[in-house]
């Protein structure tokens, strides 16, 4: 697809008004997401205001930014000033952030409009945003509304897809490529540091990474060229210096190895063999390939980063006491009875998670679940590392099935529901990036492939796309 | 502490109760009901890790570069207690 960026910046130039282009978007918006529900809030207020300051640039003829007029959505989890920023929970409600998360003001330092907040799974809890807190909507897949967006960040996706809008969403295990593959767009989630985390409402910090999300690589290139980057307000942003990803479209793919991942490929399904369609055209186009296998990460990455996520989440969820933020109640009883009372805003599967982290870490069963997890992780990012020796990039589909019916995901068991990730937590664990690809439909429905690449080379993820 | 046997780590009621208690959860009796069995299986579905053998410890991804420890502005005290039940510019909280 078109870039739809370069489309709206060159509609401006010729005379188009940002605020009668945003504010037609908006309302179109605020009617098809009683539907879709894939907006937790929309400023309205505060995108047309910045669309008219828009109009006054061009105008004036000041300099434009690089996303001049551009609807962006932003995942419920990002904190936006002033908007209401729940990461899709009742325990965040009234919460109205008094900054804007590093990425959010990134994109508003390029003139972009930012139109709303996507839904989500309770905290980024899930892998079809069924898990939305309590009182929440949950988004239907903008090809079938019977069936999922994927998850977490299942709005951002659908919206992308539908209304052709950049997001800013948000992945721990695979909550960005999962989505992007289920709706069919490209989805960017980059090595861990690469863009900063401050003003993301965090489920497990050392997981969490913010990326793009776009119909067009173009696009998506161009988010990840303006968020990415050091910044003093995180600690574990990286000072390593950011490629041009936007020049890396256009560098193709030759003498590139791919490295197959034979676990990810078990049973000639048909989602394999619309992601082979896609290996076949990178091999037509000069790059090459061989089989690999990554046997650890198979068996134990759903343990590992289920363990971890779920440890460091129940420690992130303590802070939310009902006192400081979003949700309050009738201050009454001690502090243990209050805190109890507040946390009962919590949704089912937010609950489950914070049991399951607070027993991983209690003592007695620290050693058995949380360290050995955490050296596990080792192990499986070593297991990477020794692949890329031989490989460029690894390639598996994104999701090993397309997006599933409501029906189907409300017979799953947690468990079952966990091991659906099977091929998104292996990067995610190692903090590598990963750029989920649509390669093609199978029955209308989109199906996607996982492009991973070594820390640091989102630039060679971005060659794929520009190629694909 | 020692870490525990596989045995030992079976999750049960009054197990799962101490929990949510550290947790600072109320759960019903339906909750615990459905919880339970779910968290057993997920447990003993984890519980593969204990057949890895693990040499190296976790690093963090990245080294932590610190900034220099100076003053810079900050939110002010009416802006950091709006949206909350503060008065006379303190948080209110239940009483200890």
């Amino acid at each position: 697809m078109r870039s739809m960026i370069t489309e709206w910046i060159q509609d401006l130039r010729q005379g188009a008004s940002a605020e009668e282009k945003v504010a037609k978007l908006l309302e179109e918006l605020q009617k098809s997401n009683m539907e879709d529900h894939y907006l937790n809030a929309i400023c309205k207020e505060q995108a047309i205001a910045a669309a008219r300051a828009v109009d006054k640039k061009v105008k004036s003829k000041q300099q434009l930014g690089k996303l001049a007029g551009i609807p962006i959505s932003v995942k419920d989890c990002l904190c936006v000033k002033g908007v209401e920023s729940t990461a899709g929970s009742k325990m965040l409600k009234g919460y109205h952030p008094l900054f804007d998360a590093t990425a959010v003001e990134r994109c508003r330092n390029q003139d972009a409009i930012i139109i709303g907040k996507t839904s989500q799974d309770e905290f980024g809890f899930g892998g079809f945003s069924v898990n939305v807190g309590k009182d929440y909507q949950i988004p239907k897949n903008p090809v079938d509304s019977e069936r999922s967006c994927g998850g977490s960040s299942g709005g951002a996706a659908g919206l992308t897809k539908k209304a052709n809008i950049p997001a800013l969403a948000e992945s721990t295990g695979g909550s960005i490529v999962n989505p992007a593959a289920f709706c069919g767009v490209y989805g960017l989630c980059p090595t861990y540091g690469r863009v900063s985390r401050y003003g993301l409402i965090d489920y497990a910090s050392s997981l969490d990474k913010i990326g793009p999300m776009a119909t067009s690589i173009e696009d998506a290139a161009l988010l990840m060229e303006i968020i990415a980057g050091h910044d003093n307000k995180d600690a574990t942003s990286s000072t390593t210096l950011v490629d041009y990803y936007t020049t890396s479209i256009s560098k193709g793919v030759k003498k590139l190895k791919l490295g197959i991942v034979k676990e990810a490929f078990p049973d000639n399904s048909e989602v394999e063999s619309h992601v082979w369609k896609s290996i076949k055209k990178l091999e037509a186009a000069g790059s090459t390939y061989q089989e690999i296998s990554l046997p650890k990460n198979a068996a134990y990455g759903i343990p590992a980063y289920y363990i971890i996520a779920m440890s460091e989440a129940s420690t992130n969820l303590a802070k939310l006491c009902g006192m400081r933020y979003g949700m309050q109640e009738k201050i009454e009883g001690d502090y243990n009875t209050y805190f109890t009372k507040v946390r009962s805003n919590f949704g089912q599967e937010a609950k489950r998670r914070i049991l399951l982290g607070t027993f991983a870490r209690m003592a007695g069963y620290r050693d058995a679940y949380y360290l050995k997890a955490l050296s596990v992780r080792k192990m499986l990012q070593e297991e990477y590392a020794k692949a890329f020796k031989d490989v460029d990039v690894i390639i598996t589909p994104t999701m090993p099935i397309v997006a599933p019916k409501f029906s189907e995901i409300s017979k799953l068991t947690p468990l079952q529901h966990y091991q659906m990730d099977v091929l998104t937590v292996g990067p995610n664990l190692a903090g590598l990036p990963h750029l989920s690809i649509p390669s093609g439909t199978l029955r209308k429905m989109p199906v996607g492939m996982m492009a991973i690449a070594p820390p640091w080379m989102e630039k060679r993820l971005i060659q794929l796309g520009g190629v694909l | 502490m020692p870490t525990t046997t596989k045995q030992q780590r079976v999750v049960d009621a009054p197990l799962l109760r101490k929990v949510a208690a550290n947790a600072r959860l109320s759960l019903t009796e339906e909750e615990i009901k459905l919880f339970l069995p779910q968290m057993k299986e997920i447990l003993a579905t984890f519980s593969v890790l204990d057949q890895v053998k693990t040499t190296a410890a976790w690093q963090p991804m990245q080294a932590t570069e610190l900034r220099e420890d100076k003053a810079a502005a900050s939110l002010a005290q009416e802006e950091a207690l709006q949206g909350t039940a503060a008065t006379k510019g303190y948080i209110k909280g239940p009483r200890v």
